[in-house]
């Protein structure tokens, strides 16, 4: 059986005692998984990340990180958001250096661990540049090197291809299933899109309307590798169908 | 310099309307024409510059560099302490309803006729621009980019020197700017109103002999003064921050 690096135990969260979120939440990610959450907008997706990252605190119950009940969990994971958050004011290499300074590098040690990082990320020849020179899709491995360097096992990404065009988007997905599988992380992805969680994922957790008792989930019925083609298997296109089902009756309630 | 053309054009065609009009007026002592004003400048070159613009030169350095020691330093306490913003903010907003350059003949009492009652004035009068925008800056920063630092693990003293510091610095450059010109203006009204030397006081008392291109030929010098100012604080924003251009 493989361990649990991520465990919700009976956890319950509001916003200021008004909008229940979570209700008593018990879920657990295995080691190396690949886990996609989906759900309406509002329905508690990002809420989940920040109570993992610590930016929130769990009203009752416990959250546990690599078999350990933390309550301080910050520069525990690592947490890719949505827009990249690069600092403008910095260069390639010194915005994925980031979390490796906060965590007491000397700056120029920093750089010198991260140079060799960037030819694997397809970025030669842009360390000194400044992320408004970058396209949208290198900007997002900038903040995935960035996020990786924390050095921590698990990775939260929160829609982080959503800003992308669609073509840069696929070989993205592709760019990332291969990552996570040299780098040996566990990966939980936000989105909203239906085939990129089948494609991407182990298991899909989605978000029913608030506040959220219990995670639906759905184990993808795909082994690995896959391509792109293997989404139209008959119990994919089933499966997505009923998803898709699914989060539409979430949009009407709300 | 082809964008220049059209302001290069606009001051030339000013000049050349002015010249004109002085020549018809033909009132020199109260309107010299722009070529009586150039002459009288060659002629006073040297005790402009080398007397009195040493001077001047002084109290507008002095100033600066106490109003932005001054301001800065307050900023940030206000930006790590909420008590200090709700004890000055108000009060550093407010001032600006008091002519404060109507305070200057206070400051020649008390400081007399020294570099000081100078200093005071143009530190009064660019002390404002400076601590709001550094303050500004600093409240800036995004919000999200402080919980991503957090998320790593960051400390609050992480937060100000890699997130807000570097928020701060192109509302702290726009605040200088606006610094720098008003400098200019806070040196030359405190040497009218008291000093033994300087631009000002040298315009002031050649309007007393009615020599009116004498009154204009330190005003040109105070212009130039102003503008290498504003090219000087230009150069440092553009070397310290490289990453605006590329936008």
């Amino acid at each position: 059986m493989r361990k649990p690096v991520l465990e919700f135990r009976g956890v319950s969260f509001s916003y200021g005692g008004k909008k229940q979120v979570l209700n008593q939440l018990d879920f657990a990610v295995y080691n190396r998984e690949f886990i996609s959450i989906i759900g309406a907008s509002g329905s508690g997706k990002s809420t989940l990340f920040r109570l993992i990252t610590g930016l929130e605190k769990e009203e009752s119950g416990a959250v546990f990180l690599n078999g350990e009940k933390q309550v301080n969990r910050h520069g525990k994971t690592g947490y890719m958001p949505q827009q990249d958050l690069l600092m403008p004011w910095r260069t390639v290499v010194d915005n994925a250096a980031l979390p490796l300074e906060l965590s007491g590098l000397k700056k120029k040690d920093a750089v010198k661990k991260v140079m060799p990082m960037l030819a694997e990320f397809g970025l030669t020849g842009t360390e000194q540049k400044y992320p408004s020179e970058l396209s949208g899709g290198m900007r997002q491995r900038v903040s995935f090197l960035r996020s990786i360097l924390t050095g921590s096992n698990i990775l939260l990404l929160d829609e982080p291809f959503s800003a992308l065009d669609a073509i840069t988007r696929l070989s993205m997905q592709e760019w990332l299933l291969d990552q996570w599988e040299k780098r040996e992380k566990t990966i939980l992805f936000i989105t909203h899109d239906v085939n990129e969680a089948l494609f991407l994922s182990d298991r899909i957790f989605v978000f029913q309307e608030a506040p959220v008792q219990k995670l639906q989930e759905v184990v993808v019925p795909l082994g690995r590798p896959r391509s792109l083609i293997d989404l139209n298997d008959a119990a994919v296109v089933d499966w997505k169908n009923k998803l898709i089902e699914q989060l539409r009756k979430g949009v009407t309630a709300v | 310099m082809r964008e220049y053309g059209p302001a290069v054009f606009l001051v030339a065609m000013l000049f050349a309307s002015w010249e004109i009009i002085a020549w018809t007026v033909n009132l020199p002592f109260i309107l010299p024409p722009p070529s009586g004003v150039a002459i009288t400048f060659w002629e006073l070159k040297k005790v402009l510059v080398f007397e009195h613009l040493p001077s001047t030169l002084a109290i507008i350095v002095i100033g600066l560099v106490i109003s932005i020691v001054l301001g800065v330093g307050l900023a940030v306490w206000m930006c790590l302490s909420r008590t200090a913003e709700k004890a000055f903010y108000p009060i550093i907003i407010s001032s600006q309803m008091i002519p404060t350059i109507a305070l200057a003949p206070i400051f020649i009492m008390v400081f007399g006729y020294s570099i000081w009652s100078k200093v005071v004035v143009t530190v009064l009068i660019t002390f404002f621009p400076i601590t709001v925008s550094t303050f500004d800056g600093l409240k800036s920063s995004s919000k999200d980019l402080r919980e991503l630092l957090l998320t790593m693990g960051g400390t609050k003293k992480d937060v100000f020197f890699k997130l807000q510091i570097p928020s701060a610095m192109p509302y702290f450059y726009s605040g200088l700017k606006v610094a720098v010109t008003l400098s200019v203006i806070g040196a030359a009204i405190g040497e009218w109103l008291g000093a033994q030397s300087g631009l000002g006081y040298f315009s002031r008392r050649m309007m007393t002999q009615f020599d009116g291109a004498a009154v204009f030929a330190p005003i040109v010098l105070l212009s130039a003064v102003g503008i290498g100012l504003f090219l000087i604080v230009k150069l440092l924003e553009n070397r310290s921050l490289k990453w605006r251009k590329t936008k």
